[in-house]
């Protein structure tokens, strides 16, 4: 007869808030010491809940297959709650969560418009570069990214009513996901009160591009003129600009600093590895040989700079820590998770098993090519994009848009670092994982 | 003819499948893929390519 045990509990925890405080200052050591002291199954306290942390293929296949019912997402990120206003996203029961998410905007017949909008936004970005020069990489990338996703998914008439002032009124939505959410989500601290600012002079701004609006053509009308133009019976408005505000919020943020680190760090690691740059240099050269557009080869398969953009996420995933809440007990591999434990399964971990990934911590794009495919040969442990039906529903696009980004930049400039290769690394005191500042580096148009 | 086999825990109907072989898959606006065609001869590079390219690794191919 097999019994059935609580998961080990990792060292350390000893504060107020059980290991709280380590996961807002070393995330990354809390979890691997998880993995390294408990196995595949282990626990940590946070704030006074067990968390059961699942690190290997296995469990992390039970994870991402065990349906909303049993492991739900609702009540497992309360920090996102004060970004999106209540009643965004999470309101609806997880049976109507599922096909609210299967957003029609990121259908695969979606993504030819796409292309065009991103690529011609990255040469926007990049048109006054005529000398050389120093940019940082989170404010060019996360401000590029808030244009490309607004225009993707609200509408380009939209995005062309932002400027700046979205982006970074953004960045403090974003640094608001304090893990000290856990214990009180609007608690008096700066970073709580910068995100609760935000979010009132962001609605401002929606509120005034709003104003401007009046009757739209076919042609040019956007998800804001639909949300307008519903009405409840008595002919008043069915939203108002918070409860907009709030949904484009939450559309956009999934794809934001997700999209804008992985930017970064794709190309620090290709800063740090000469020969692999010059290797898709050439690589992106001989694809425009042929002549076609970016926005056509941001759609086809780019072997190595595919692989570039896979081995950035897998060693620096924007997510470390996904998490649910157990919604009745559960057992996984002989461990019992009780009812209202949150689970989590994580990238940060996954990503480097040695047993999937030989020199776990290499940069090393050729272990997806042929015919290593270390992507496809471990769906249960590359995991950046995490699994099942909660996988990124924006992988795809994520994945072309990075990939015109660097059609744009490797073919028309050359970079170099602006500061010692150690010093590009994450800040991880928010739950958001954003480049550290600063994190520059310089620009020079090729022919130069 | 290889049989087309479908995780339904990992469709989320990004339709990719349906954009190279539009014979055999379709997806509806909101749900997940379904099977309308055999595989014959014609479509199975189109299959093999839809498989390789399914975003969420939710086709697969089993050889006879």
């Amino acid at each position: 007869m097999s019994t059935i045990t609580s998961p080990p509990r990792v060292s350390g925890g000893e504060h107020e808030h059980g290991h709280l405080e380590e996961l807002r200052t070393d995330p990354i050591g809390l979890l691997r010491r998880v993995h390294a002291e408990c196995g595949p199954v282990g626990s940590f306290d946070l704030a006074g809940r067990s968390v059961v942390l699942l690190t290997s293929a296995e469990t992390n296949e039970w994870y991402f297959r065990t349906p909303d019912g049993l492991l739900d997402q609702a009540a497992a990120y309360p920090f996102m709650t004060p970004i999106f206003g209540q009643g965004v996203v999470f309101d609806a029961p997880p049976e109507r969560r599922g096909e609210m998410i299967r957003s029609t905007a990121l259908r695969g017949d979606q993504m030819v418009g796409h292309a065009e909008v991103i690529a011609a936004e990255v040469e926007r970005a990049v048109a006054g570069w005529k000398s050389r020069r120093e940019i940082d990489l989170l404010d060019f990338f996360a401000e590029l990214t808030i244009y490309t996703s607004s225009s993707c998914l609200v509408g380009k008439k939209f995005r062309e009513q932002l400027d700046g002032r979205f982006a970074h009124l953004y960045h403090d939505l974003e640094k608001g996901t304090d893990a000290l959410a856990y214990v009180d989500a609007y608690a008096p601290i700066e970073s709580f009160r910068r995100r609760d600012e935000a979010r009132v002079e962001i609605v401002k701004l929606v509120e005034a591009i709003m104003a401007t609006r009046g009757a739209y053509t076919d042609e040019d009308r956007d998800l804001l003129d639909v949300l307008m133009s519903i009405k409840n019976e008595d002919k008043t408005p069915r939203f108002t600009a918070d409860e907009i505000t709030g949904m484009f919020i939450s559309m956009m943020f999934a794809g934001h600093h997700t999209t804008s680190g992985t930017a970064a760090w794709t190309l620090i690691e290709l800063l740090r590895d000469p020969d692999t740059m010059a290797n898709v240099v050439a690589e992106i050269d001989g694809l425009f040989e042929g002549g076609g557009s970016v926005s056509f080869q941001a759609l086809r398969e780019i072997p190595l700079l595919d692989a570039c953009i896979k081995e950035a996420l897998r060693l620096h995933p924007p997510l470390i820590l996904l998490l649910r809440v157990a919604q009745e007990d559960l057992e996984v591999s002989g461990f019992q998770i009780r009812t209202g434990e949150l689970v989590a399964a994580s990238p940060a971990v996954s990503n480097r098993l040695g047993e999937h990934f030989p020199d776990e911590n290499a940069f090393d794009p050729e272990r997806y090519l042929e015919p290593r495919n270390e992507d496809r040969a471990n769906p249960w442990a590359w995991i950046p994009f995490g699994g099942g039906k909660h996988r990124c529903v924006g992988a795809a696009f994520a994945q072309m848009q990075l990939k015109a980004i660097f059609l744009v930049l490797l073919r028309q400039f050359r970079f170099e670092m602006a500061q010692p290769s150690e010093t590009y690394r994450d800040d991880y005191s928010k739950m958001v994982i954003q480049l550290q500042q600063p994190c520059q580096v310089s620009v020079t148009p090729r022919e130069l | 003819m290889p049989r087309i086999v479908v995780d339904e825990d990992l469709c989320q109907g990004h339709a990719m499948c349906s954009l190279e072989a539009p014979d055999v898959f379709e997806v509806p606006k909101h749900g997940t893929v379904q099977l309308i065609g055999d595989i014959t001869a014609s479509h199975l590079e189109a299959v093999r390519l839809a498989v390789r390219h399914c975003p969420t690794g939710a086709l697969a191919l089993e050889e006879d």
